[in-house]
C-alpha cells in the first residue's frame, strides 16, 4: 500500500495545505480523546446496569451517564465534524481558509467549552465540591447543573457558529475568484449543513443563555420546564442530522472512490442536502409525543414532517448502493448480487463504511417505529431507544467516522496507518459488538425495561420476557458493550501508533467525479438564501403555535417550579475549599456568561 | 436535470411508503380512537399541590358507572398513592403531576406511558379488564435515587373493590 501510494505520488492534503491540516488533526484528536473517555464510561454502564460488575455506588451511575452522553454526542461527533468539514471545504474549493488565526480561535472556543462542561460533570464524582452536573446530556430543568456546565455548552456552540462562518468566508473568497461556477459538491454539503445548524441552535441557545445559565447563577428564580424542554428538542432532533451529515458527506463523496467507482448523481446529492436543511428542524416535537401541555394537533404535524424526513435518507440508501455497485462493476464484478464480491472488502475504510451503512438500514427501521406516534407509546423511554440510536449515531455515524479516519488520517499527517489488518478487525468487531448490544436493548425495551436507570431491578415486580430471558439479554448487552470497548481501544491505539510511522509525501488520494455532474442540475439548487428562507418559514410555522400555547398556559417562567440542584447534600458539601472554588467558578461563569 | 429511471422508481416507492405510514398513524389516531396525550390535563402550581383540589389528596375516585379518575403525584422517589387500586372492567383516567422535577409514568407491560412535568398535568386514560397487579415505574431520570422509584397498580375483582385514597 505504501509503495502504491508513492508511485501515484499525488500530493496529500497536508502537502498542499499544511496549516489547515494542523487544524484538521487537532479536531480529530480532540474527537478521539472524547471517544475514548466516552467508551470507558459506556463500558461502566453496560456492566453496571446489567449487574455484571458494579464498583460504583449507583448514584454515580448518573454522573457516568452524563459524561458518556456529552462526550459522545457533543464532543466526539462535533469535533470530528469540524475536522471533516474543514478538510472538505478546503479540498473542494482548492484554496486555503481566509485567516488561520480565526480558525484556531473557534477551535479554541470549542475546546474550552468542552473542558468547562467536562469539569462540571466530573465534579459530580467528588462530593466535597459543590460542582456537579448530573443532569444527563438533555439537562431537563428544574434539575439544575453548575453554571460551568451551561457556560461550557454556550461557549462550545459559539465555537461551532464561528466555524460555520469560517466555511462561508472561504466560499465567499472562492466565489470572487470563480464567479460563474457551481458550488463544489463537498462545500455545498458543508454550507447547507451549517445553515441547518444555525437554525437548530436557536432553540438550545435560548434555553441555555436566556434561561438556564442565568437561573443557575441565581439571577432568575424559576424557569418553565416544559418551555426549556421544548426548546431543547427544537435543537435535539436536528442535531441528529448534524451528526449524520458528515457521514453522508463521506458516503457521497469518498465511498464511491474507495469502491473503485463514481458517485451516481451530483444533483441528487444536492437535493438530499437541501431536503435536510428544510425538514430537520420542524420535527423536534416528535420527542415529546407523550408530554403533557402540547396539543395533539402539534404532535401530528411533527409526526407528518418526520415521516417526510425519511425521504432524503431513503434516497441516500439508493445512491450509496448504486455507486458501490458501479464501483464493483468497474472492478470486474458481474451478476445480480455477484458484484458484491468484487468490492474491496480488505480495505478497512470501505468495509467499515459499508457495515455502518448496513446498520443504518436497521436503525432506520427501528426509527420508523419510534416515529409512529401510537407505537411510540410502547417504547418511549425504554432501553429500546438507546438500542435505536446506538445503530444510528453510535454506528452509522461513529463507525463511518472511524473507517473514514483510516483513509483520511494519512492525508492529514503524511503517515500511513500503523496496521491495516488491525483496522479491519476493529471495524468488524464494532459491528459484532453493536449487533449484540443493540439487539439486547431493543428486545428488553419491548418488555418495558427503562433506559437511564442504574439498577433496572424492582422490588414489586419483574419484567416478563416472552422469548429469551431477561438474564440472557443482560449478558448479551454486557458482552456487546465489552466488545465495543475493545474495538474502541484498537481504534485509538492504531491511530496513536501511526504517529510513529515514517513521514512520507505523496499519500494523497484523489476523489472521482460524479457520473452526472452538477451542470446537469438547475442553478436554483445553489441558491442558499432561498433554501435558508424556506427553512426558516417552516420552522416558524411548526413552532410558533406550540411555543405560544406553552407560554400562555404556564408562562415564560413558572414561579411554582423551584430549582432542584443535582448536588450531594449541601450541608456536608459546603466545606471551606468548596466555598472558594464555588465563588471562583461563579465568577468565571459570570464572565463567560457575558460573552454571548 | 436527468434522473435515472431506477432513481425515479425508488423515489416513487419511497413517497408511497411515507404516505402509507402517515395514513396508518392518522387512522390510528382518529378512527380507532387510540388516545394521545395532549394538553387536556391543564396546569397546576407545582409548589402548592397541597392546596390544589385535584392533588391535595392523591386518590382514586369513581365518576361514573365503571369510570374512575386517579389523581397521582410522582415525586422524588415515590408515587402517591401507592398502590393505586382500581376495579377490573373499568376505565380509569389518570391525572399525574410532579412537585419537583420531571418524572416518567410507565405501567409495565402496557402502553400506558407518559411524561410528568412539574407545573403541567398529564392526563391519560387506561382500560383495565382482568384483575391483576402491574408494576409502575419512573422511566425518566429524576435524581440520585431514580432507580428506586416504583409503585404498583392493583386491579381488584369488581366485587372486592373498596374505594379509597389510602397512601
Ligand atoms: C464503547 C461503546 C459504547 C458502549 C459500551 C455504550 C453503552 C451505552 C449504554 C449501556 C447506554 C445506556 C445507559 C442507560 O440508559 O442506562 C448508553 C447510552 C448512550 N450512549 Fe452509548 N455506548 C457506546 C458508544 C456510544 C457512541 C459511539 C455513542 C454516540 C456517538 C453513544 C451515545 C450514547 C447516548 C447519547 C446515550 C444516552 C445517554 C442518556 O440517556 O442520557 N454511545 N451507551
Ligand atoms: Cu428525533
Ligand atoms: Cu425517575
Amino acid at each position: 500500500m505504501m509503495s502504491e501510494a508513492l508511485e501515484t505520488g499525488t500530493p496529500s492534503f497536508m502537502d498542499r495545505f499544511p496549516q489547515e491540516a494542523a487544524v484538521v488533526r487537532a479536531s480529530l484528536i480532540s474527537s478521539f480523546i472524547a471517544l475514548f473517555l466516552g467508551a470507558v464510561f459506556g463500558l461502566i454502564q453496560a456492566l453496571h446496569r446489567t449487574d455484571v460488575f458494579r464498583f460504583l455506588d449507583s448514584q454515580y451511575y448518573y454522573t457516568v451517564l452524563t459524561a458518556h452522553g456529552v462526550l459522545m454526542v457533543v464532543s466526539f461527533t462535533i469535533f470530528f465534524l469540524v475536522g471533516v468539514f474543514t478538510w472538505a471545504t478546503v479540498r473542494s474549493l482548492d484554496r486555503p481558509l481566509v485567516d488561520i488565526r480565526y480558525t484556531w480561535a473557534w477551535y479554541g472556543l470549542m475546546a474550552i467549552g468542552t473542558l468547562m462542561a467536562v469539569v462540571a460533570i466530573l465534579g459530580g464524582f467528588i462530593p466535597s465540591t459543590d460542582i456537579s452536573a448530573d443532569v444527563l446530556f438533555t439537562f431537563y430543568a428544574p434539575m439544575q447543573a453548575h453554571p460551568l456546565f451551561y457556560g461550557g455548552l454556550a461557549i462550545f456552540i459559539i465555537g461551532t457558529w464561528l466555524a460555520g462562518a469560517d466555511y462561508f468566508r472561504a466560499w465567499y473568497a472562492w466565489k470572487q475568484e470563480h464567479p460563474d461556477e457551481r458550488i463544489p459538491l463537498q462545500t455545498f454539503m458543508v454550507l447547507t449543513t451549517m445553515l441547518m445548524w444555525y437554525i437548530a441552535t436557536i432553540g438550545v441557545a435560548i434555553a441555555v443563555v436566556v434561561f438556564l445559565l442565568p437561573w443557575s447563577l441565581g439571577l432568575l428564580d424559576s424557569v418553565n420546564p416544559l418551555l426549556t424542554r421544548t426548546l431543547f428538542w427544537f435543537w435535539g432532533h436536528p442535531v441528529v442530522y448534524f451528526w449524520l451529515m458528515p457521514a453522508y458527506l463521506l458516503w457521497y463523496t469518498v465511498l464511491p472512490s474507495i469502491s473503485g467507482g463514481r458517485l451516481f448523481s451530483d444533483p441528487l446529492a444536492r437535493v438530499v442536502f437541501v431536503l435536510f436543511l428544510l425538514l430537520s428542524t420542524p420535527v423536534g416535537i416528535h420527542h415529546q409525543y407523550v408530554d403533557p401541555g402540547i396539543a395533539e394537533g402539534f404532535k401530528m404535524i411533527a409526526m407528518t414532517n418526520t415521516m417526510f424526513l425519511l425521504l432524503p435518507s431513503l434516497l441516500t440508501a439508493f445512491t450509496v448502493v448504486a455507486s458501490m455497485e458501479h464501483g464493483a462493476r468497474q472492478r470486474g464484478g458481474t451478476g445480480l448480487f455477484g458484484w458484491l464480491r468484487a468490492l474491496p472488502w480488505r480495505n478497512p475504510a470501505f468495509t467499515g463504511m459499508a457495515l455502518a451503512g448496513l446498520m443504518f438500514a436497521a436503525g432506520g427501521f427501528s426509527g420508523m417505529v419510534n416515529a409512529g406516534m401510537n407505537i411510540n407509546y410502547l417504547v418511549h423511554n425504554t432501553i429500546w431507544v438507546p438500542g435505536h440510536f446506538h445503530l444510528t449515531v453510535g454506528t452509522a455515524v461513529a463507525l463511518t467516522f472511524m473507517a473514514a479516519t483510516y483513509w483520511l488520517w494519512p492525508q492529514v499527517t503524511n503517515k500511513p496507518i500503523f496496521s491495516r489488518p488491525i483496522a479491519l478487525a476493529q471495524v468488524v468487531l464494532w459491528f459484532v459488538g453493536m449487533a449484540l448490544m443493540s439487539n439486547a436493548m431493543h428486545v428488553m425495551g419491548l418488555f418495558g425495561v427503562p433506559r437511564r436507570t442504574a439498577e433496572p431491578q424492582y422490588q414489586g415486580f419483574d419484567f416478563v420476557a416472552s422469548f429469551g430471558s431477561i438474564t440472557e439479554l443482560r449478558m448479551q448487552l454486557a458482552l456487546g458493550g465489552t466488545l465495543l470497548f475493545l474495538s474502541t481501544i484498537l481504534f485509538v491505539s492504531n491511530i496513536a501508533l501511526s504517529t510513529g510511522s515514517p513521514r512520507m509525501s505523496g499519500l494523497g488520494k484523489p476523489l472521482s467525479e460524479p457520473l452526472s455532474p452538477a451542470a446537469d442540475s438547475p442553478k436554483v439548487l445553489d441558491n442558499l438564501t432561498l433554501w435558508f428562507g424556506i427553512a426558516m418559514v417552516l420552522v416558524v410555522l411548526a413552532y410558533i403555535l406550540p411555543l405560544a400555547s406553552i407560554i400562555t398556559d404556564s408562562g415564560i417562567v413558572d414561579p411554582g417550579v423551584r430549582p432542584v440542584p443535582m448536588l450531594v447534600d449541601a450541608a456536608n458539601g459546603l466545606g471551606p475549599i468548596s466555598a472558594v472554588t464555588d465563588a471562583a467558578s461563579r465568577v468565571v461563569a459570570a464572565v463567560v456568561g457575558v460573552v454571548p | 436535470m436527468n434522473i435515472h429511471n431506477y432513481e425515479k422508481i425508488w423515489l416513487m416507492a419511497a413517497i408511497l411508503l411515507i404516505v402509507g405510514f402517515i395514513s396508518t398513524v392518522t387512522y390510528g389516531a382518529t378512527a380507532v380512537g387510540v388516545d394521545m396525550i395532549s394538553d387536556d390535563g391543564g396546569t397546576v402550581n407545582a409548589s402548592a399541590l397541597d392546596e390544589d383540589p385535584r392533588f391535595s389528596e392523591p386518590r382514586v375516585e369513581q365518576v361514573g358507572e365503571n369510570e374512575y379518575e386517579a389523581y397521582v403525584i410522582a415525586q422524588q422517589f415515590i408515587f402517591r398513592p401507592d398502590p393505586i387500586t382500581v376495579p377490573a372492567n373499568s376505565t380509569v383516567t389518570f391525572f399525574v403531576t410532579s412537585p419537583d422535577v420531571i418524572h416518567g409514568f410507565e405501567i409495565v407491560g402496557t402502553n400506558a406511558n407518559a411524561m410528568v412535568v412539574p407545573g403541567q398535568v398529564t392526563e391519560l386514560t387506561v382500560e383495565f379488564n382482568e384483575p391483576g397487579e402491574y408494576g409502575l415505574l419512573c422511566h425518566e431520570y429524576c435524581g440520585a435515587g431514580h432507580h428506586t422509584m416504583e409503585g404498583s397498580v392493583v386491579v381488584q375483582p369488581q366485587d372486592e373493590f373498596t374505594q379509597g385514597g389510602d397512601e
